[in-house]
């Protein structure tokens, strides 16, 4: 196990565990989508108060957990990037800022789309529209930081750190609704009593979750294989990739 | 069908949203290709410059 994660911090390995990975994640992100759009949108039932409308949650709710997850997963990979001095690390980060940046504004467009019908506006100062609407920006400037300095090593260490930093945002999205008077409704499908929905409406909502999820490893998949070869390109290895 | 469709008279809420959706994942699988193509294309003309340095 061990062995297996030290070798996650060598460039070769990862470009090759990547390239490896990539086509059975979207094989499997296509299977999940399919059954999730499929139960979602022909067989769940409509809300008892929202009627069709609540279908966006099946595009929202994916879009926004996996805002966070990514943003998340940016900070870990800088931090390890930052702390150990593990290159990969800023490679992880780098290709995950654009994926995370579109899912965010994703998020941000649907739940406009599904507020007009639901409380009258597209928008709203709310503490989670507005701290969705911060992470966008966290996003937005990770990736100008990163392509701001002529040393792409500056400019890796200065969008690291700002990922790191700007990771305390992510509780804030998260408690939001708990914190302050909101909106957005509370959390659906993580409480202590157990999801509040039916299963016919659950499980495609967890389907396009996973979707999600194994989108966002496929298309990391294909970016971290094009970082690690910018980074790397002056290598043995990559001269012998690129030969064969 | 084409209550299917209407989405119940939420149509112009709910055909939008998964149509940017799509919109999204496209430009994530065409966009994160373009970056890697583009890397392969710098590698191969760092590999070319250094075997005419070489000769």
């Amino acid at each position: 196990m061990w062995t297996w994660f030290y070798k996650l911090a060598s460039p070769p390995y990862v470009f090759g565990v990547a390239a490896a990975f990539m086509p059975w994640l979207f094989g499997a992100a296509a299977l999940a989508m399919g059954y999730g759009l499929i139960a979602g949108l022909g067989f769940a039932p409509p809300d008892y108060q929202q009627g069709d409308a609540f279908r966006i949650i099946y595009v929202h709710v994916p879009a926004a957990i996996m805002s966070v997850t990514v943003y998340t997963i940016m900070a870990a990979a800088s931090a390890v990037a930052l702390i150990w001095r593990i290159k990969v690390g800023h490679a992880v980060a780098a290709a995950s800022a654009p994926i995370g940046a579109s899912l965010t504004l994703l998020a941000l467009v649907t739940g406009s789309l599904w507020g007009k019908p639901m409380w009258g506006t597209y928008w709203a100062w709310d503490p989670r529209l507005t701290s969705e609407l911060i992470l966008l920006f966290l996003y937005v400037g990770v990736m100008s930081l990163r392509s701001a300095f002529e040393d792409p090593a500056r400019g890796d260490r200065a969008a690291g750190l700002l990922a790191v930093v700007g990771v305390v945002n992510v509780p804030i999205v998260h408690f939001s609704v708990v914190w302050w008077n909101s909106l957005h409704q509370g959390s659906t499908i993580v409480t202590l009593e157990g999801p509040k929905m039916p299963g016919n409406m659950l499980w495609p909502l967890l389907s396009m979750w996973l979707g999600f999820m194994l989108f966002y490893g496929a298309v990391l998949c294909i970016r971290v294989q094009g970082e690690v070869l910018n980074r790397e390109r002056q290598s043995t290895w990559v001269r012998e990739a690129i030969k064969s | 069908m084409s209550e299917f469709w209407s989405m119940g008279g939420y149509a112009r809420y709910v055909w939008p949203c998964f149509g940017f959706t799509a919109v999204v994942l496209a430009w994530n699988l065409w966009a994160a290709r373009r970056v890697l193509n583009a890397a392969r294309v710098r590698a191969a003309r760092a590999l070319a410059m250094a075997a005419s340095e070489a000769r």
